[in-house]
C-alpha cells in the first residue's frame, strides 16, 4: 500500500449528483462529519467512509436503478395495472425480469413510462447483442484432445506445458490445470519452469494449427447466430441480435453454447452485452455466463481492471501507474482531460477510444467473414435404386460445372449414399491436382461402387466436393499437345484411388550420410519439389532394408573378407574398393553406434556387392565387428 | 485451356510403322515396345543397369513399379545410385497382378519416360494375353516397357524382345589393380520380334548402351559364360 502511494494518484472522483441516496445513508455515521474541518483523524475516517459509500453504491447500482422505477408505484399501482396490455419487453434475457413483469402486467406508471421510453432503434449502438467466447487453454485443450484420441493422454495431475521458439529459447506458451497450480507461468522460459516443477512435461505446441482450428470453430458456431468472427489468438466473437430466443433465451442459450463446446473438449469464458468491449471484457474477467443488458453496462462494466479494456500492455501499465484500476475509475475521470492525455494514441494503447467502444459511443461493428463456397449436388430419387452408377455422370457434370463456374478444383471428392433404411454409406476420391474433369472424377470410383451395400436400395445420392483448391489455367504450348503434370497426376490419382496414397511415392532425399537414411520417399500426392544432392562415391543401384548379416569364412586383418557367406551362397571376393568411412551421426544416432567401413566388391561370378563393417576392433562398443550386405551394384 | 493430346495409334497404324522397320537387324532399333529382362541371379542388378544404359531420362518421368517379393528379395531402388536427374515415381504393390494393373494404367500416360515393373517368380496372370495387352498399349501411346524378371522362366510371352541379363567380371581398373573398373554384363537376347538373337558384353558408355562381341582385357570368353547360364 505504502509502494503505491508514492505515485500520482488522482483525486478520488467525486460522486455523481444523481445518486441522491448518499446523503441519507451517511447521515446516520454524522456526528463525525461537522467536525471534519478540526480534526485530522475524523477526516481520515470520512475519506474512509466515502469510499466505502461508493463501494457499496457500485455494489448496490443495479438494484438501485430498479428501486427508483418499481418501488415507488408499487404500493398503489397494484390495483390498475390489470387494464393495460403488456408491453414489448426491450431485451431478452431470460432472467428474472421477463416473469416479473407477467406475473403482474404493468400498471399505468409503468405503461406511462414504456410509452415515454422510445421504441428499441435499430441504430441504437446499444441494441445489438454480442456474444464473446474465450478459450483460456485453447492449445492445451487442444493437445488433450489429441493425446486422448491417440490413446495415451496424460493423468489430470500431470503438469504440462505446452512450448513455442522465443528469442532466448523456448518459452511456454500453455499450460494445464496442474502446471497452473505450481506456478508455471506463460511466457516465462522453459529452462526456469523446469527448475521450478523438474517433473514438467514439455511439447511443442502446434500455433498453426490452433489458428486453423479456431477459423474452423468460427464457423462452426454459426450454428447459433449468422455472424461470427475470431477475435484474438483465442476468442470469438459471434452477433446474437435476435438469435437468443431460438433457445429458450441468452442465458440458455451461453449454457449450451458452453455444453456443446466442452463436448469438444474446451474450457470456455462467455458473456453476453450490448457492445464488443463490453462482452469482450465480461467474459475474461467477468462472472460465469454473465448477461449485461444496456442498463447495467456501466455498473458491470465499472469493477474491472483496465487490462479489460483491449489495451495494449504498455498502455495497461501507464493507467496502473496513474491510479486507475478500474474502468470504473478512468470512466469517472473527466472526458476531456482523458482525451488530452491520449490524443495521439493508436486505438490499442488509448483507453479513451476503447472505453467509448465498450459504452458504445464508439460503433465497432462485427465483420463476419462470409462462408466458405460449398460444392454438393445431390439427386433425390423417387424410387430406390441398386445401383448408384447411372445418376454420377450427370451429376459429376453438374459439380463440375459449378466449380468451373468458381474458378475452382476439386481435391477431394465424397459421395454419400443414403440406404432407405437409414444407413448412409461414403466413398471419398482425392486428386493429385485440382481436378473439375467430370470423366476423370468418375473414373476414380471405379471399382469402389461394388463395394456399397445397397440393401432396399438407396434413394438419396450426393456428390460432394469437400476439399477444392484454385485451377491455375495455364496454355504451356501454342501449337497443342498435352499440359505437362495433368496426364501424370491423373495417373497418380488413379493409382492412388486403387493402391492408397501411401504406395504412390516421390524420391525426397533426406540430409544425411547414412545410406538408407538418406533415402526419404514422401507421397506423390502431395506436391513438393526437391533437388537431389550428386554423391562423389559410387552407390548401389538396391538398398536392401534391412542390412543383413553375413558369415564371413576368411577374414583377413585388412579389407574385406576373403570368403563369406551370405543366403547360403559362398562369395570369394575377387577384387575390391573401399574402405569409404561413414561416421554415426551422433545428433541423430543412439551413443553407443558403431561407425562403419563400406567396400565394394565383386565376387567370382563378377557380381558386385556393397558390404559394411560395423565398428572397429578395440573400439569399446561392442564385441567383434559385425559384417553386413547392404547394396547390389549393376 | 487444355488442348488434346495426340490420339493413340491404331492397329493399321502400328502394322505399318512395323512393315517400314521389318527390315532392319538387332535391337538398334529402340521404338518404345514392351521388353523382358531376365535376371540370371535375383541378388544380381545387372539387369537394372542394363535397362537404366537405355532409358532415356530426359523424355520424363519414370514409373517404377515393384511388387512385394521382389522388394523383399533384391532391395528397394536406391535414388543415390541411380543416374542423376531421373525423376522416379515409385509403385508399391503387394501382388503382381497389381503390378500388371498398375503398368497398363501407367502405358497410358503418354508424359511419361518410361515404364519398369519388377515381377519376382511366374505369375499366373503373366500371361501370353497380359504381355501382348501390355505390348500394344506401350506401342500404341509409345511409352517404353520394361518388365524386370527374378527367378522366373522364360514361358510364353509377347514381349518384343526378351533378354538373359548377367554381371561379368568388370574392366581392369587403370588407376589400382585390385579395385573394381566399369561394369560389364552379358546380354543374351534370346527372343526377337524384328531382330537376330545374340549374345552381347554390354556397358554403359556416356549413359548409352554399347554392345560388342568381344572386349579386350576380358578374361572370362562368351561362351563360357554362355554354357554357365545352361
Amino acid at each position: 500500500m505504502r509502494g503505491e502511494d508514492k505515485l500520482p494518484v488522482l483525486p478520488f472522483p467525486p460522486q455523481p449528483a444523481t445518486r441522491d441516496t448518499q446523503p441519507k445513508q451517511a447521515a446516520p455515521t454524522g456526528p463525525a462529519a461537522d467536525p471534519q474541518t478540526k480534526d485530522p483523524r475524523p477526516q481520515q475516517t470520512a475519506d474512509l467512509l466515502t469510499h466505502a459509500i461508493a463501494a457499496l453504491q457500485h455494489a448496490m447500482a443495479p438494484p438501485a436503478v430498479d428501486l427508483s422505477v418499481t418501488d415507488l408505484p408499487a404500493p398503489d399501482a397494484v390495483p390498475e395495472e390489470a387494464f393495460t396490455p403488456v408491453g414489448e419487453p426491450r431485451w431478452r434475457m431470460g432472467s428474472a425480469k421477463i416473469p416479473s413483469n407477467t406475473h403482474s402486467p404493468s400498471g399505468s406508471a409503468s405503461t406511462d413510462a414504456g410509452s415515454d421510453a422510445p421504441a428499441p432503434n435499430p441504430k441504437d449502438p446499444l441494441a445489438r447483442r454480442i456474444t464473446a467466447l474465450h478459450f483460456p487453454r485453447f492449445s492445451m485443450n487442444r493437445w488433450q484432445w489429441h493425446m486422448d484420441r491417440m490413446g495415451h493422454a496424460p493423468p489430470p495431475e500431470v503438469p504440462v506445458a505446452l512450448a513455442v521458439e522465443g528469442p532466448h529459447g523456448p518459452v511456454i506458451h500453455a499450460t494445464n490445470r496442474a502446471a497452473d497450480q505450481m506456478g508455471i507461468q506463460i511466457g516465462a522460459r522453459v529452462v526456469d519452469m523446469r527448475a521450478l516443477v523438474p517433473d514438467l512435461r514439455v511439447e511443442f505446441a502446434d500455433t498453426g494449427g490452433d489458428r486453423a482450428a479456431l477459423h474452423r470453430l468460427m464457423l462452426w458456431v454459426r450454428r447459433w447466430c449468422p455472424w461470427s468472427a475470431t477475435d484474438g489468438p483465442a476468442g470469438l466473437v459471434m452477433d446474437t441480435t435476435g438469435s437468443d430466443h431460438l433457445w429458450g433465451g441468452e442465458a440458455a442459450m451461453l449454457r449450451e453454447i458452453e455444453g456443446k463446446l466442452s463436448t469438444l473438449g474446451l474450457e470456455t469464458d462467455l458473456a453476453c452485452a450490448p457492445t464488443h468491449g463490453a462482452a469482450w471484457a465480461l467474459s475474461r474477467f467477468g462472472g460465469v455466463r454473465e448477461v449485461c443488458t444496456p442498463d447495467e453496462l456501466c455498473a458491470k462494466t465499472a469493477p474491472l481492471p483496465v487490462r479489460a479494456l483491449r489495451l495494449h500492455g504498455d498502455a495497461a501499465l501507464l493507467l496502473k501507474r496513474l491510479g486507475l484500476k478500474t474502468i470504473g475509475a478512468l470512466a469517472d475521470v473527466p472526458r476531456l482531460s482523458l482525451a488530452r492525455r491520449f490524443q495521439k494514441a493508436e486505438l490499442t494503447h488509448n483507453p479513451l477510444l476503447r472505453l467509448d467502444q465498450l459504452m458504445g459511443r464508439l460503433a465497432e461493428p462485427l465483420q463476419s467473414p462470409d462462408d466458405p463456397p460449398e460444392f454438393s449436388v445431390q439427386s433425390s430419387l423417387a424410387e430406390p435404386v441398386m445401383d448408384p452408377e447411372p445418376h454420377l455422370p450427370d451429376m459429376a457434370q453438374e459439380l463440375c460445372a459449378g466449380l468451373h463456374a468458381a474458378g475452382l478444383g476439386a481435391r477431394r471428392v465424397t459421395l454419400t449414399v443414403y440406404r432407405t433404411d437409414g444407413e448412409v454409406d461414403r466413398i471419398g476420391v482425392a486428386t493429385s491436382q485440382a481436378s473439375r474433369d467430370a470423366a476423370h472424377i468418375l473414373r476414380l470410383f471405379e471399382g469402389k461402387l461394388e463395394r456399397l451395400n445397397p440393401g432396399f436400395g438407396f434413394d438419396l445420392i450426393t456428390l460432394e466436393a469437400s476439399v477444392v483448391e484454385h485451377v491455375e489455367v495455364i496454355q504451356t504450348r501454342i501449337e497443342g499437345g498435352s499440359d505437362e503434370g495433368t496426364e501424370l497426376a491423373r495417373l497418380i490419382d488413379r493409382l492412388s484411388a486403387k493402391f492408397g496414397a501411401d504406395s504412390i511415392r516421390r524420391p525426397a532425399p533426406r540430409d544425411s550420410h547414412i545410406p538408407e537414411r538418406r533415402e526419404g520417399w514422401q507421397v506423390a500426392m502431395a506436391q513438393g519439389t526437391d533437388t537431389l544432392p550428386t554423391h562423389a562415391q559410387p552407390r548401389p543401384l538396391r538398398l536392401l532394408q534391412p542390412p543383413e548379416d553375413i558369415r564371413v569364412l576368411y577374414a583377413v586383418p585388412e579389407g574385406p573378407p576373403a570368403q563369406f557367406m551370405w543366403r547360403r551362397q559362398t562369395h570369394k571376393v575377387v577384387r575390391f574398393e573401399g574402405p569409404e568411412r561413414i561416421a554415426p551421426e551422433w545428433w541423430a544416432d543412439r551413443p553407443g553406434t558403431r561407425l562403419r567401413d563400406y567396400y565394394r566388391i565383386e565376387d567370382q561370378h563378377g557380381q558386385r556387392y556393397w558390404l559394411f563393417r560395423e565398428g572397429v576392433v578395440g573400439d569399446g562398443r561392442g564385441g567383434a565387428p559385425r559384417w553386413c550386405m547392404q547394396g547390389l551394384f549393376a | 485451356m487444355r488442348s488434346a493430346l495426340p490420339p493413340p495409334k491404331s492397329a493399321t497404324d502400328l502394322l505399318m510403322e512395323r512393315a517400314d522397320t521389318a527390315g532392319r537387324k538387332g535391337e538398334a532399333d529402340s521404338q518404345p515396345t514392351l521388353r523382358e529382362i531376365f535376371a540370371t541371379k535375383a541378388t544380381d542388378a545387372a539387369a537394372l543397369g542394363f535397362m537404366l544404359a537405355q532409358i532415356d531420362i530426359s523424355r520424363g518421368p519414370v514409373l517404377w513399379i515393384s511388387d512385394r517379393v521382389s522388394r523383399k528379395e533384391a532391395g528397394v531402388i536406391c535414388m543415390a545410385g541411380l543416374p542423376h536427374g531421373i525423376d522416379i515415381l515409385r509403385v508399391d504393390v503387394s501382388k503382381p497382378v497389381d503390378v500388371l494393373w498398375a503398368m497398363e494404367q501407367g502405358l497410358g500416360c503418354p508424359t511419361l519416360g518410361a515404364v519398369v515393373a519388377e515381377v519376382w517368380g511366374d505369375p499366373p496372370a503373366l500371361d501370353f494375353t497380359a504381355s501382348k495387352r501390355l505390348a500394344l498399349r506401350a506401342e500404341a501411346h509409345a511409352v517404353p516397357a520394361w518388365l524386370i524378371r527374378r527367378a522366373a522362366h522364360p514361358n510364353l510371352s509377347a514381349a518384343r524382345a526378351r533378354w538373359h541379363v548377367s554381371s561379368m567380371a568388370s574392366l581392369p581398373n587403370p588407376d589400382d589393380l585390385h579395385a573394381l573398373g566399369q561394369p560389364l554384363w552379358h546380354a543374351n537376347l534370346f527372343r526377337s520380334r524384328w531382330g537376330t538373337p545374340g549374345d552381347w558384353v554390354a556397358r554403359s558408355e556416356n549413359g548409352r548402351l554399347r554392345l560388342d562381341h568381344r572386349v579386350e582385357g576380358q578374361q572370362t570368353h562368351l561362351s563360357d559364360q554362355a554354357a554357365h547360364h545352361a
